[in-house]
């Protein structure tokens, strides 16, 4: 049982309470107010001025305090077709990445689980180093692997298998290849650590009932292991959705994203109002997903 | 069993001293549901006193709430007059054994048992005088630089006892204090920690879901369900005396007869019970009871069984029926027999070297003073 | 299918799974040893991107920037993170402990570029009111202190998830106050998971690009943001040779980090394997 050391009311001294208010001070400073800021500089109009927007609050010549709301931006991202492309792609970027670290992910997890304890650890080690290591050089090695002249280029003419170089870089397929390298990891270790409570007499059990590996899978493993792949899932999708570094690096000219959008109203464009409503309209997107997670977590915690 | 304790301390009946803990109409709750319910005992000096109960019931809430890890919703906690309730888990003069021990996995036996010293003010001559002391009270005084996890189950039981103790608490409390340890182990820690006991005197109040554990240690027990203390008293008043159904069948096993109070007087009382065959004759006096549905407790020790031809064979309430299960226990036989009526009866007889067969007729019977009436 | 024949299917992704992870590092070492100017076409094995970067006065930089940036990120996240581990997992509940959790959490899987612009527009918000911050080292390590944070408490976290919680109750029991049982007894036992929390928020300040470009001022460039400037340009074989270095470095740290847990764990099974 989780419960508090000292659950006594009487406990609540002064330690008690910095130790609650410092973080939580820190991320309302740090986290919950800038969103505040990034909402009402979303309703605001980009001006040639330091910083680049207008007040949404002046002062009217007769002395009244005149408070104005742009809603054009609004209006901008749900008309002009650019912006609901991106959105479309950046969602169906992140489901196919899900999807496929899913696919490979799980047999990895699995694998690593029904090693004998002592194998456990270093497996796992394994799996989590390239994590460690730097993404951005990650991903930037994936441009000498499908270059023209790469390595999968090179070997393939060398073999003979292609006589002129497959199209593999800056499209469409090798930004879903660098997405699903990149987040693999983050599937793989939620559905570890829930392959790993399972009970492996379960299976042994259901095997002994008289049901076929692939029953077995079907009825016990994959139901039993679904908070994982909740969780996975929900651990790569929300951040993938606003991925940057990988379409940028590997997509193509036609490759377009959100978090390129945003980035380019930001740093190209210099509407820092018109970014910070892209902003606002992926939080709300990934709200939904952000609350199963949370849900998702706050449940885990009960469990004994 | 209580033979153990027979050592004439029977503060409670006496009534001549003050209890030196006084738990008043404790009510605890989480989530809306009632953990423990208007709880009252008074605990004497030197007591080994335990509660009681399946898991769930509220003894171990009981006992946090002493420690001083849960707050009661209401009621009141003293300990030699002190309110408990004013102070914090590490102002309070008890200290707890926990049930897996919680040793502190970084430290050594020694510092672990000296844990407890450090804000007493000694000078380290006499904290290592009296962890030394305390090694020895626990037979560890060569394990002191070792580490809780190179020690058996048994060594850290020892561990945490002496890590308790070295503070010299007014009342230890013990938390399943044997339950991590294996059966032989545990009927043989039994007798050490009664022993411990007597050395330093400390009361001790031990929480268990073991009846046997409670009857071979306890001074008193008091009996949890539900969150309410449903009987206190010595082992064998609980075993002899058991004041409800709930007790009679939770403390070891018995056969209840049930039926109204038809006669009662001085000498005996009688009870008719259709199940038996007619009615049954009973040593105490049942006026309070008059014409009250009741049962009659008997414990399956104290009735005997004899063939059905056996016409010595003599007892104040005597039936007939067929032997239907047999189970060897060894030192026993378990004999389950089944009455005209259709009630089975749970007959134990020691091994003597008389047998009876499957579906042999036999007769069963137990005296008057064999039998207690229950009421509720 | 039978068993034997799931089991060999299933080794078998497991390598491919492993192979694809690794294929990429690999072949960043191979290519920095190589000769030609051409990245992927390989002439001969030389060592001469790694002396260009040692004379690449914007890497040296760039670098020594990083390092201090993560340094101090990862010193401010453990200690922070420490504390929102243990509350989360040692307080119960508390008057606003579900939006404690989720603003605490809500940074692990938080799109980078959304908190890299809403932390820049508080900076500047901030800096327009107060004068404070000036954006160099300093806001690129409060951004990095909160996004880091969330790591470090979920690391402390599953650490204390894994301390039976009777082990603090016995301290106080036996007179220790709430702090003499956090740093007496608590401590101690998470310090493995202090550890790892901090390298995982060293490295992950180390690395991070997106949040960084947006919050750094022009005399604050990190390294990634330089890598980045010159990938986009094109493959560029000093950056083989970097990213060789970083992996190496990297790899060292996380080896040592997980690498001791492993071998405690392997040294205990041992021990526990033999008759006492």
């Amino acid at each position: 049982m989780s419960a508090p050391i000292f659950s006594n009311a009487q406990t609540r001294g002064f330690g008690r309470f910095l130790a609650v208010a410092v973080p939580y001070g820190w991320f309302l400073v740090f986290f919950l107010a800038p969103f505040l800021i990034v909402a009402k500089i979303s309703l605001s109009t980009a001006a040639t001025a330091i910083p680049p927007y207008e007040s949404l609050v002046s002062w009217a010549d007769d002395g009244a305090l005149v408070l104005t709301l742009h809603f054009n931006n609004y209006k901008l991202i749900f008309s002009d077709p650019v912006y609901l492309i991106a959105y479309a792609s950046s969602l169906r970027n992140a489901a196919v990445t899900v999807i496929f670290t899913l696919l490979l992910g799980y047999p990895l997890a699995y694998f690593i689980a029904s090693r004998s304890a002592k194998w456990r650890a270093p497996l796992l080690m394994l799996v989590m180093m390239p994590f460690w290591t730097s993404f951005l050089i990650r991903v930037y090695a994936w441009i000498g692997i499908l270059k023209p002249n790469g390595v999968i280029n090179s070997a393939l003419l060398w073999l003979g298998v292609i006589d002129k170089p497959l199209d593999i870089l800056n499209n469409q397929f090798a930004v879903y290849l660098g997405m699903v390298y990149a987040y693999l990891p983050f599937m793989v270790l939620p559905l570890y650590a829930h392959l790993e409570k399972l009970d492996w007499s379960l299976l042994e059990a259901a095997g002994d009932l008289g049901a076929r590996p692939a029953r077995v899978f079907r009825e016990v493993t994959l139901p039993l292991s679904m908070p994982g792949i909740v969780a996975g899932s929900l651990l790569v999708f929300i951040p993938a959705v606003g991925e940057y570094i990988v379409p940028t690096l590997l997509g193509g000219p036609d490759t377009l994203t959100i978090g390129a959008a945003l980035w380019n109203e930001f740093f190209s464009n210099h509407d820092w109002p018109v970014a910070s409503t892209v902003a606002v309209a992926l939080v709300v997107l990934l709200v939904g997903p952000l609350m199963a997670l949370q849900n998702y977590q706050a449940k885990e915690e009960q469990k004994p | 069993m209580d033979v153990l304790r027979d050592d004439g301390l029977q503060p409670w009946a006496e009534k001549k001293v003050a209890p030196q803990l006084r738990i008043s109409n404790v009510v605890k709750t989480f989530d809306g549901f009632t953990a423990v319910d208007d709880v009252s005992l008074d605990i004497y000096r030197g007591e080994f006193f335990s509660l009681l109960g399946g898991s769930g019931c509220g003894k171990t809430t009981l006992l946090r709430m002493l420690a001083g890890f849960e707050f009661p919703d209401r009621g009141a906690i003293t300990v030699d007059g002190l309110d408990l309730l004013k102070l914090q888990p590490y102002e309070r003069p008890l200290n707890m054994m926990f049930q897996n021990y919680a040793l502190f996995p970084h430290m050594t036996v020694a510092k672990n048992i000296a844990f407890g010293l450090r804000n007493e003010g000694l000078g380290p001559d006499e904290v290592e005088k009296r962890v030394k002391k305390s090694l020895e009270l626990v037979q560890l005084s060569t394990f002191s630089e070792r580490k809780p996890n190179q020690l058996s189950g048994g060594q850290r039981q020892r561990v945490a006892l002496a890590r308790a103790l070295i503070k010299r608490p007014s009342v230890l409390l013990l938390d399943e204090p044997l339950s991590a340890l294996d059966k032989k182990l545990r009927e043989a820690t039994q007798f050490e920690l009664i022993n411990i006991q007597k050395q330093v005197g400390v009361t001790f109040i031990m929480v268990t879901h073991d009846q046997d554990e409670a009857m071979a240690m306890s001074t008193r027990i008091a009996v949890m369900d539900k969150g309410r203390v449903v009987q206190v008293g010595e082992p064998r008043e609980i075993y002899e005396y058991p004041r409800s159904r709930f007790v009679a069948t939770f403390i070891g096993s018995i056969n209840l007869l049930e039926g109204p109070v038809i006669d009662f007087g001085a000498d005996g009382s009688r009870v008719e019970c259709a199940q038996w065959g007619g009615p049954v004759q009973v040593a105490q006096d049942l006026a309070a009871l008059a014409s009250h549905h009741v049962a009659i407790g008997v414990r399956p020790e104290k009735i005997r069984l004899a063939r059905a031809d056996d016409s010595a064979f003599a007892a104040d309430n005597i039936a007939e029926g067929v032997v239907k299960e047999i189970a060897y226990l060894g030192d026993s036989m378990l004999y389950r027999v089944q009455l005209p009526g259709g009630l089975l009866v749970k007959v134990a007889a020691q091994n003597l070297g008389v047998w009876f067969a499957a579906d042999e007729p036999v007769r069963i019977g137990f005296d008057a003073s064999a039998g207690v009436a229950i009421d509720k | 299918m039978n068993a034997a024949q799931s089991r060999f299917l299933l080794l078998a992704m497991s390598l491919l799974a492993i192979f694809f992870l690794y294929a990429p590092i690999v072949s960043i070492v191979i290519y920095s040893f190589n000769e030609s100017q051409l990245v992927t076409v390989w002439s001969r094995f030389s060592t001469k991107w790694y002396a260009a970067l040692l004379h690449d006065d914007q890497i040296l930089r760039a670098t020594r920037i990083s390092l201090e940036v993560a340094l101090l990120s990862a010193t401010g996240a453990t200690v922070l993170g420490t504390f929102a581990g243990y509350v989360l997992s040692r307080f119960g509940r508390f008057p606003g402990r579900t939006l404690f959790s989720g603003i605490v959490m809500a940074p692990l899987v938080m799109p980078e570029i959304i908190m890299g612009i809403s932390m820049l527009l508080l900076f500047v918000a901030l800096e327009a009111a107060i004068g404070w911050p000036p954006r160099d080292i300093q806001t690129i390590v409060m951004a990095h202190i909160t996004f880091a944070t969330a790591f470090v408490a979920v690391v402390v976290q599953s650490r204390l998830a894994e301390i039976d919680v009777s082990i603090e109750e016995a301290a106080a029991d036996l007179g220790a106050r709430p702090l003499q049982v956090f740093f007496l007894v608590t401590l101690p036992l998470i310090a493995p998971a202090l550890v790892s929390g901090f390298l995982l928020a060293f490295s992950l300040s180390l690395d991070d690009l997106v949040i960084t470009s947006f919050v750094s001022g022009p005399s604050s460039t990190t390294l990634p943001v330089v890598i980045f400037s010159k990938v986009r340009l094109g493959l560029n074989p000093e950056i083989n040779a970097l990213g060789t270095l970083i992996i190496l470095f990297v790899g060292v740290i996380a080896t040592l980090a997980t690498f001791r847990t492993v071998f405690a764990d392997w040294r205990g099974r041992r021990k526990v394997d033999a008759p006492a």
